[in-house]
């Protein structure tokens, strides 16, 4: 049994951007680069992609300062950390939606699929975790690509999920290797969110 | 199904370390849509999560290592400044320990701190309150924990400021905290508080989690044992991260 009750989240607020991308803030001169900005080194192995969206609130209106984190697997599905990882692939990204167009955009590799700890695989995925004023506790949710229906059709998550939201977590092929997923907090195209 | 060997890895390693994080009890967090929170009834999904147990994709995390820090990254009252002049306000060391819901130390855990001057007023671009800038302060920190979960940092003692919900509501005096566990799983963003500050309980941002000593826990004690005599007074704050079930290897060890 577990003695001690995890601490509370609180919403990231309006001005998340000073503490976790200060540059992107206008607060140079502090920390080199805005953790997460880059994924990979040009040495990384697999597919070069960029997976790109914005996000909606209930009203429909688009969402201009969130921050989105990603974390996912290299392209031989194992994720920093673990042995054999590529060490050219950091796994974490960090975008703060651009102010301008609501728009987020991770440039990063395709991760492999991941092993399911029942057995089997899960098909390839990236997870987001999404933090804003008015978001209580950070939103975690998944990217699936929806140009692998094969490995989509045999994942044990999107299995828990009705066919009409399973598509709410489905990144589309746009030109070579640009994938793109808007988000929905609310709504008829809710998207799907996980409590892992 | 095939195996393939990197799973076997995993397996071996999680055998020997942990299993799957415990679930995620809603009851010690706020709830997504708290009304009196405005800005929450538009961005809290309707749906519940959808639950399953957690896989490597949330069992690992980012790596992040003690090189990524500058030697100021610790201490607010220096970082910003020209010429290593120091913020404005009352000074003051924030420490603490982050463990996991066993109470074991996270060690590696990557803080980051962020928070208004001593007037109240955030270096942001749609920041709008009047008090003004302090031109020795970014607001901006972060810190990795030591081999036993300790973290320190130094700043200004917050404002409090008023915000734009209902007609006249202030935030009580906060530090922003964003953290960083071993796993992805553990990812956790938060506010600590002040002890005897009367704001706290009269914030929507608090009033959204229903447990008083949820709220109870993000209010930092001062910590007279821990100030620098003639220099900074001290708040301790701790932060519980989610534990990973026990598994079948350590049971029996301890047990058996
Ligand atoms: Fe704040």
């Amino acid at each position: 049994m577990s003695k001690h009750p995890e601490t509370a989240s609180q919403t990231a607020g309006p001005y998340v951007h000073i503490g976790c991308t200060p540059n992107f803030a206008g607060l140079t001169g502090l920390y080199e680069n805005d953790l997460g900005a880059d994924m990979a080194t040009d040495k990384a192995q697999g597919a070069r992609i960029t997976l790109s969206g914005r996000i909606f609130d209930g009203a429909g209106d688009l969402i201009h300062d969130a921050l989105v984190e990603a974390w996912q697997a290299d392209a031989a599905g194992r994720h920093a950390g673990q042995p054999g990882a590529d060490p050219h692939f950091s796994g974490f990204g960090r975008c703060p939606c651009d102010a301008e167009t609501g728009e987020f955009r991770f440039k990063t590799v395709k991760p492999g699929p991941v092993a399911w700890p029942q057995g089997g695989q899960q098909a390839p995925h990236i997870t987001l975790w999404i933090v804003a004023r008015g978001i209580n506790i950070g939103l975690h949710t998944r990217v699936y690509f929806a140009d692998e229906d094969v490995a989509n059709a045999q994942d044990p998550v999107l299995a828990e999920i009705a066919d009409n939201r399973a598509a709410t977590l489905l990144a589309r092929p746009q030109s070579a290797g640009d994938y793109r997923l808007d988000i929905h907090l609310q709504g008829p195209n809710e998207t799907v969110f996980f409590a892992v | 199904m095939i195996r393939d060997q990197s799973k076997d890895a995993q397996m071996q390693d999680d055998d020997q370390n942990a299993g799957p994080y415990l679930p995620r009890n809603a009851a010690s967090h706020p709830a997504a849509l708290h009304p009196p929170y405005r800005s929450s009834r538009l961005r809290s999904p309707q749906a519940e999560p959808i639950t399953f147990p957690s896989t490597p994709s949330e069992e690992s995390g980012p790596v992040f290592t003690g090189d990524l820090l500058g030697p100021l990254d610790n201490d607010l009252l220096h970082n910003f400044g020209p010429d290593g002049q120091s913020a404005i306000g009352p000074r003051i060391i924030v420490h603490g320990r982050v463990q996991d819901q066993f109470g074991r130390p996270v060690a590696g855990a990557l803080l980051e701190v962020w928070q208004a001057n001593a007037g109240g007023r955030y270096r942001h671009a749609k920041e709008g309150y009047i008090a003004p800038l302090d031109p020795n302060f970014g607001g901006c920190g972060r810190v990795m924990t030591d081999t036993e979960g300790r973290y320190s940092f130094r700043t200004v003692m917050p404002g409090a400021y008023p915000w734009p919900n209902g007609p006249n509501d202030w935030r009580p005096a906060h530090i922003h905290f964003s953290v960083f566990g071993a796993g992805f799983a553990q990812r956790l963003i938060t506010q600590m508080y002040f002890e005897g500050d009367p704001l706290i309980w009269r914030c929507p941002i608090v009033g959204a989690i229903d447990d008083k000593r949820a709220v109870e826990r993000l209010i930092a004690p001062l910590d007279m044992d821990n100030t620098a005599p003639m220099d900074a007074l001290a708040y301790r704050f701790d932060i519980t991260l989610r534990g990973r079930e026990q598994t079948l290897f350590e049971n029996r060890m301890e047990g058996l």
